[in-house]
């Protein structure tokens, strides 16, 4: 039976930026009352546009920030408000990709050195180290040999191999990708996306991928979330989301994804106007100000995640 | 046949390095109607982005060797001096570049980069020029065209700045609008906006306008003709709707089955591409995607020729052409 | 604009105060030092000592002791040093300041328009020998020293040719501007050109390699989308946007140079302006002249750093939103 491996409850982060005058603070509200599951084995999808929080709430799972309020539950302990060094166990297990795989990598070491740091931090010997890493790197599906290259020698799709090389070495459970193939071309892509399903099978992995595109997160995922402005508007399992999204932010969206086959192009919904600022966000119902169906309630009601059929929506008029 | 606007021929754009020459572009020739949208589609490197830039005159490089004929209007751009290429530029051949952030010098406010843009090619009072620059915000629906004229870039969102620069780009009404990577910056339902704005202008102004794109589904949103290129090459020319449904080239249908496509159930695993894109200071003999492709045979170290029909659609592999001669 | 004007004006009085506060702090309640010793001087009699504890209220609480000496300081202006001989400290500052200011503001000028012409020209003409011969230009001026430089100029306007070729040249030191306007300006006109090189130098190598940069941004590839000539490109673009970093460069520069660094060029020309007095100042351990050209310089300082923040959001409008 599915085990569950994290819990996020009612998670928000107030960011507190100067730019006031004389000493006062803006608030920006980047996560507001996040709340989900996973369990072991799955991927959940995190999609959305700039400014929505996706980023934020992957950087705060896996503790390299720290929620305002709220708890993160990870197997049955609340890790929210622990210090860097309680968590340095918990390191080990949860893991985090970035997105840039030119940057995430230090371009005077070897490749080895590289993935072989996580395990000298946690006190591997070094014959065991070297075995490790010829493994890994076997594993991502690269050559024998790159263990003594250097970063600049490999390509962006074998660079974010060696990045996910380095975060499988200490033999992780939940890996938190942030756009980990945003930066590749297209062919390459489809091989690191192809690379990380392999894992997740032969490894047993839980991911959290969080992604603008809307074709990987679909691709990946076996449940997806769908943020908005900080908050969660709809979540569900892959095929109710892309087959019969209920939230009108979730239908344009992907109604506004360009799509290869044109056959199929049917009305096409743009929404008008800019996605507001998350530092003044509209009051009631966040979409409200570019939402095709909104009514004068949604302006003052905010809307709570509530399950409708077989999905949650956050939306005043779905019923 | 309508009269072709823009005519490419065998361009080649190669730069000297220290590592050796780079062949950025090899002997592309297309062409392009009035009225027309061509997409030119590939992934880093293929040369798409090179290859109008050499068309504009604006590769400054000296190391560069660029040859071939651009025929505009009947006139090859490629003989003529960088001042009567400035002539054209801006006004019949206008550009919109991937990155709206950058994209605009930030001293300045945005009237005053379509200002700019109007009195470099005809002689308007300023009075006239900031006139017209309010009408033209107007027109790419910049909401509160009055205000935001005299705002600075750094005021304007992502999405904002490229309808101004797109505004800016149709202000004298160009023959030939390059689009490169327009919208590759911006967020989904933003980029949908600018699409869609695209497309309307096409409409009014009956420009004809080449989009460069990695993305299938801009291309497909938005041209009626497509060009795929590979390592500098034109690997296949087709109509949208043939292209989709039957690609020709191996390459072509990798790039189409590698692409998570958000209208398609998700399969265990997606069709891909082997190995790494060819490297364009040491590209293989002969066709340069065959160390990657699934047909590659030993007739693949010849460079195959491009087999087109009378309408110039085609692809370049010999698995074409023995198709014809079985 | 106005606010953010308002703002900055506020900043640096907040920071001025800070300042005056510090160097108060430093001077007269450094533990274990007994200030009014430390002001009398050397070997100073008891009847001095009680006479410094009195004008500087030192046996009063601290924060009155400050307010008294910021008193002799800007409101009585009759802080005396007692090391020489009584004579008051602020008629020598007043008389320095403009010396230093005349000095650094005409070299200014000079290094600016040096800076500005000769690097936006070798960046403009890049591919031709232009370019390199202005960089030799730049190193020179970088590498000669100001001491060395302005005794070579001396050996050759006031020495043997002084007679002949250099007749119109007043001898070393400096003419008011108010006495004698004509006179003003020979007498400094060869310490701006002396001072002016060294800057020039680094000025025109800043400027050259930032607008170099800057020609390979997206705006600018805009530009030439529009068909904008590369002349200007070169002018309303990049130089335009190289300003940026000229003026916080130069905010820095001038600043430290009016606070006295400009000690070295006062030194050769005998110049009597503040970084020769706070010289004295030190060599004499003249604690009250000490304090008030420290005051003095951190009051430029501070000065000219608030106008170059106002300069820099009149050119850069992104810093300007308040």
């Amino acid at each position: 039976m599915s085990q569950e491996i994290l819990r996020v409850n009612n998670v928000s982060r107030i960011y507190e930026t100067s730019g006031g005058s004389f000493g006062r603070k803006n608030k920006v509200s980047a996560l507001d009352g996040v709340s989900f599951n996973l369990v072991h084995g799955e991927t959940l999808g995190i999609v959305g546009e700039s400014g929505c929080g996706k980023s934020t709430l992957g950087r705060i799972i896996s503790r390299l920030d720290t929620p305002t309020s709220g708890e993160i539950i990870y197997k049955g302990n609340d890790i929210a408000k622990k210090s860097l060094s309680a968590m340095r166990p918990l390191r080990k297990e949860i893991q985090f990709i970035f997105q840039d795989p030119y940057a995430s990598l230090n371009p005077r070491r070897q490749i080895g050195a590289i993935i072989e740091e996580p395990m000298r931090i946690h006190g591997m010997g070094k014959d065991e180290r070297r075995a490790r890493a010829h493994e890994l790197l076997e594993k991502v599906g690269l050559d024998k040999n790159s263990y003594e290259k250097y970063p600049h020698e490999f390509s962006g799709g074998q660079r974010q191999r060696v990045v996910i090389a380095r975060a499988l070495t200490l033999k992780p459970e939940l890996i938190i990708a942030d756009e980990p193939v945003s930066a590749l071309d297209v062919s390459i892509q489809a091989q690191v996306l192809n690379l990380f399903k392999e894992l997740q099978d032969e490894m047993k992995l839980t991911y959290i991928f969080v992604a603008h595109d809307l074709g990987v997160v679909r691709h990946i995922s076996d449940r997806i979330a769908v943020m908005y402005l900080g908050k969660i508007v709809e979540l569900g399992s892959v095929e109710e989301i892309y087959n019969n999204p209920q939230h009108p932010y979730t239908k344009a969206l992907l109604s506004a994804n360009p799509r290869i086959d044109q056959s199929a192009k049917s009305t096409r919904q743009i929404l008008t106007g800019d996605i507001p600022s998350p530092l003044n966000r509209p009051s009631g119902c966040s979409f409200h100000t570019r939402c095709p169906i909104a009514v004068p309630e949604c302006s003052t009601r905010e809307p709570e995640l509530r399950r409708i059929g077989a999905v949650d929506v956050a939306c005043n008029l779905v019923v | 046949m309508a009269e072709k606007l823009l005519e490419v021929k065998n361009l080649c754009v190669s730069f000297k390095t220290r590592k050796g020459v780079v062949r950025a572009v090899n002997n592309l020739s297309f062409s392009i109607n009035h009225g027309e949208v061509l997409g030119i589609v590939g992934e880093s490197g293929s040369g798409k982005s090179v290859s109008m830039s050499a068309v504009m005159g604006l590769i400054k490089d000296e190391n560069a060797e660029i040859t071939g004929e651009v025929f505009f209007n009947g006139e090859d751009l490629l003989k003529k001096s960088d001042e009567e290429l400035r002539a054209i530029r801006g006004k019949d051949i206008a550009m919109v570049f991937q990155d709206p952030m950058t994209a605009l010098t930030p001293v300045y406010t945005i009237g005053w980069h379509i200002r700019e843009q109007l009195q470099l090619h005809s002689d308007i009072s300023d009075k006239d020029a900031k006139a017209r620059a309010i009408e033209l915000l107007e027109e790419v629906g910049i909401p509160d065209p009055e205000k935001r004229v005299d705002q600075y870039p750094h005021e304007f969102s992502g999405g904002m700045r490229q309808r101004a620069i797109i505004a800016m780009a149709l202000s004298l009404n160009p023959k030939l609008l390059i689009a490169d990577e327009p919208t590759t910056a911006l967020d989904v339902t933003i980029q949908a906006q600018i699409l869609d704005l695209l497309e309307r202008l096409r409409k009014t102004y009956n420009s004809s306008i080449i989009i460069i794109t990695h993305d299938m589904g801009v291309v497909s949103e938005l041209s009626s003709e497509v060009l795929v290129m590979y390592a500098g090459r034109m690997v296949e020319r087709s109509t949208k709707s043939s292209l989709f449904a039957n690609p020709q080239h191996p390459y072509t249908k990798g790039l189409m089955n590698s692409v998570p496509r958000v209208d398609r159930a998700r399969t265990s695993r997606l069709e891909t591409i082997s190995g790494q894109p060819a490297s364009l200071l040491n590209l293989p003999s002969g066709c340069a995607f065959r160390n990657r492709c699934p047909s590659a045979h030993a007739a693949c170290t010849e460079q195959p020729t491009f087999i087109s029909d009378s309408n110039g659609y085609g692809a370049a592999c010999f698995l074409l052409t023995e198709g014809v001669r079985s | 604009m106005t606010r953010f004007v308002i703002k900055r004006l506020a900043a640096a009085v907040f920071v001025l105060v800070s300042i005056s506060i510090l160097v108060f702090l430093i001077f007269f309640a450094t533990p274990g030092v007994d200030p009014a010793a430390r002001i009398a001087g050397r070997n100073a009699d008891q009847l001095t000592l009680q006479q410094v504890r009195a004008t500087f209220d030192l046996d009063k609480p601290l924060h009155i002791r400050y307010v008294s000496m910021m008193k002799h300081l800007f409101i009585d202006r009759d802080l005396t040093s007692y090391v020489n001989r009584g004579a008051e400290v602020l008629p020598q500052l007043t008389q320095a300041i403009p010396a230093t200011l005349s000095l650094v503001f005409g070299a200014a000028i000079i290094w600016l328009l040096l800076g500005l012409i000769l690097g936006i020209t070798a960046a403009g003409m890049r591919k031709s020998w232009v370019d390199p011969a202005i960089g030799i230009i730049g190193i020179i001026g970088v590498s000669l020293p100001v001491y060395w430089l302005g005794e070579v100029v001396n050996l050759i306007t006031q020495g043997r040719l002084h007679a002949t070729l250099f007749r119109w040249v007043p001898p070393l030191g400096y003419v008011p501007f108010t006495e004698s306007p004509g006179g003003w300006f020979l007498a400094l006109l060869f310490p701006w050109l002396t001072l002016s090189l060294l800057y020039a130098g680094i000025y025109i190598r800043v400027i050259r390699s930032e607008i170099v940069s800057l020609m390979q941004e997206d705006f600018i590839k805009t530009e030439r989308a529009k068909g904008a000539g590369e002349k200007r490109i070169l002018i309303k673009h990049a130089s335009r946007m190289s300003l940026i970093t000229v003026v916080s460069l130069f905010g820095l520069d001038f600043g430290a140079l009016v606070g006295g660094s400009a000690l070295l060029t006062e030194v050769v020309f005998g110049i009597q302006g503040v970084g020769r007095l706070t010289f004295t100042a030190l060599q004499n351990f003249d604690l009250p002249l000490i304090m008030a050209t420290v005051m003095y310089a951190a009051f430029f300082i501070v000065i000219a750093n608030a106008i170059v923040d106002l300069v820099y959001a009149w050119i850069d409008p992104r810093v300007r939103r308040g």
